[in-house]
């Protein structure tokens, strides 16, 4: 290992950030999305009394494999009425966002000597927030692009349902950079492991969060742009092979995404109160515990999502609306006012 | 008239969608760790923990009484063919699925004793049979039966049930009459029509008729 050493600090880091960036997508995030999938059939059928995926290895256990074979070798169709360029170009547009805001998210402090985080920016929140409403365009190019009217009315819902509850989703973690005083992800779960994790300090701000979260990924009871009942499959509609796959993979990621948000905001991020787990690693043992405590509290918030798709039915769209403008926006302003004048009340000089 | 729907007015706790939440939850959460056994496959199942779902290959459907599966033919207890070719089935069957040779003149003799003769080749068409069960019911010998479920002679490596034929080509599924005859096993022959008929015949051969009851008394 003399060789790192030699090379220049900037070097090195170009070097681990690829590093991080590789290991992350391709050995922590995919694999993670490919099983959140076979969890989501697994769960939903033991819900409805069923089975569920049981036959490809041990418990079902090799489904992705056979899922992804079956994708890559099904027939990619094209159909000649669609806007070629976008639609090719709006699978891609839907799962990159969702890895990218992956970037600047935490996920433990230190493994060996470099930083658990593949980019530490002082302006995180904002970037996240910036590059998930791209996510939106994936889904409103699929049903321009699509040239039909079923992808049309989905991506018309979605575009207007995602940015309604990006403007609540916001304003939710408002009150959250007012407790901290940064907007760095990292020095956010720096400020919970000291004391008492957001959650419980600014449960509203969660609650519109994780509704939000619902509403932005376009899981039930917001699928509005999928809606299967009532637009065949929404925006995908014309999508098959791979270039559905990547929606589904997208849309999987994205709620990754958002769990290790939620994880960092409010959930104390690699943080645990006991056994020193609350500080920054010494050993490489600890910082991969870390690492673990920090994807064993997404998995939890991956499991609400599967369980809440399976328990509530759809909300009709006005009233998603209505949810969206007149109850969680007002209610967020509130909650930034309340958390404003305690901060007055408490501010010593 | 139309009729006014009456709307239940909701409480300042149930628009909250807390309760329904909640409500939810429990329900789902009961059937996500309910592992009830299901009645219908009780018997066959007992280790199915699931309330529905039969794990085919490995869990068995209990076939009802009655069912009409493929048509077999059968032997009798002395392992004869019960066959004597009369060719009803074949004249009854609708979708024209059954196909007799007979002997001909200088065909094999009927492995029964009185009976005239057996056919040469007996073909079923199972992609043509529409397991009516026409065939079992003309059949004047009870040679011929849709078979319900295990029966004598079942093959269980080649799991070719009954209900689940399989196979990769046409000529395959055209089944033959020693396939016949031995999917569908013995059957036991209660009447014995034929060893009847034969006594009769033979005590026709000397004269004064010699019938069997009547030998016995003198």
């Amino acid at each position: 290992m003399e060789w790192i050493n030699n090379l220049s600090a900037e070097q090195q880091f170009a070097l681990f950030s690829l590093l991080k960036i590789l290991v992350t997508v391709f050995a922590v995030v995919l694999p993670m999305v490919a099983y959140s999938v076979v969890a989501e059939r697994r769960i939903s059928a033991w819900i409805q009394d069923r089975v569920g995926p049981n036959r490809v290895g041990p418990w079902g256990l090799l489904q992705p494999a056979a899922d992804g074979l079956k994708f890559i070798l099904k027939e990619d169709f094209t159909p000649n009425y669609v806007r070629k360029v976008y639609f090719w170009l709006a699978p891609a547009i839907s799962m990159v966002p969702a890895l990218m805001t992956l970037a600047v998210i935490p996920f433990g402090t230190k493994i060996g000597n470099q930083n658990a985080v593949i980019s530490d920016l002082n302006v995180g929140i904002l970037y996240t927030f910036g590059i998930v409403s791209l996510s939106v365009y994936g889904i409103v190019l699929a049903g321009y692009a699509s040239n039909s009217k079923y992808p049309f009315l989905g991506s018309i819902r979605s575009s207007a349902q995602m940015i309604s509850y990006e403007i609540a989703m916001g304003m939710s973690v408002v009150p959250v950079f007012m407790l901290v005083g940064e907007l760095n992800l990292t020095k956010v779960v720096e400020y919970q492991a000291s004391g008492a994790w957001i959650i419980f300090k600014q449960p509203v701000a969660f609650v519109i969060f994780l509704i939000a979260a619902f509403a932005e990924t376009n899981r039930l009871p917001f699928d509005m742009p999928e809606s299967e009942s009532e637009l065949v499959g929404g925006y995908h509609t014309e999508y098959s092979s791979m270039k559905f796959a990547l929606f589904f993979l997208g849309e999987y990621a994205a709620m990754i995404a958002v769990s290790a948000m939620m994880v960092v905001l409010f959930l104390g991020g690699w943080t645990l109160p006991f056994a020193g787990l609350n500080e920054t690693a010494e050993s490489l043992v600890m910082g991969l515990l870390q690492v673990g405590i920090f994807i064993g509290k997404l998995l939890l918030f991956m499991g609400l999502f599967i369980w809440v798709r399976w328990m509530l039915p759809r909300f009709r769209y006005d009233q998603l609306m209505d949810i969206g403008w007149k109850r969680f926006v007002p209610l967020a302003l509130a909650n930034i006012i309340m958390t404003a004048i305690y901060l007055y009340l408490t501010y010593k000089k | 008239m139309p009729k006014e729907v009456q709307r239940v007015k909701l409480s300042w706790w149930e628009k909250l969608y807390i309760p329904t939440f909640l409500n939810g939850f429990k329900v789902t959460l009961g059937h996500f760790f309910s592992f009830k056994k299901s009645k219908v496959y009780e018997e066959k199942n007992k280790d199915n923990k699931f309330k529905t779902t039969l794990n085919y290959p490995e869990e068995l459907w209990t076939v009802p009484e009655g069912f009409r599966g493929a048509p077999y033919l059968v032997s009798d207890q002395e392992g004869a063919t019960k066959c004597v070719s009369c060719q009803l089935c074949e004249f009854v069957c609708p979708p024209k699925a059954i196909r007799i040779t007979p002997p001909g003149e200088d065909g094999e003799a009927a492995q029964r004793e009185g009976a005239e003769k057996m056919p040469e080749d007996f073909e079923i068409n199972m992609l043509r049979c529409i397991f009516c069960g026409f065939c079992e019911e003309v059949c004047p010998e009870q040679a011929i039966y849709l078979a319900k479920d295990y029966y004598e002679g079942y093959d269980e490596k080649l799991m070719n049930r009954d209900y689940a034929m399989t196979g990769t080509n046409r000529e395959e599924m055209i089944f033959h009459k020693d396939k016949l005859l031995k999917r569908g096993g013995t059957h036991h022959d209660q009447i014995k029509k034929w060893e009847k008929k034969t006594r009769e015949a033979k005590a026709q051969d000397t004269f004064p008729i010699d019938l069997p009851d009547k030998s016995k008394k003198n």
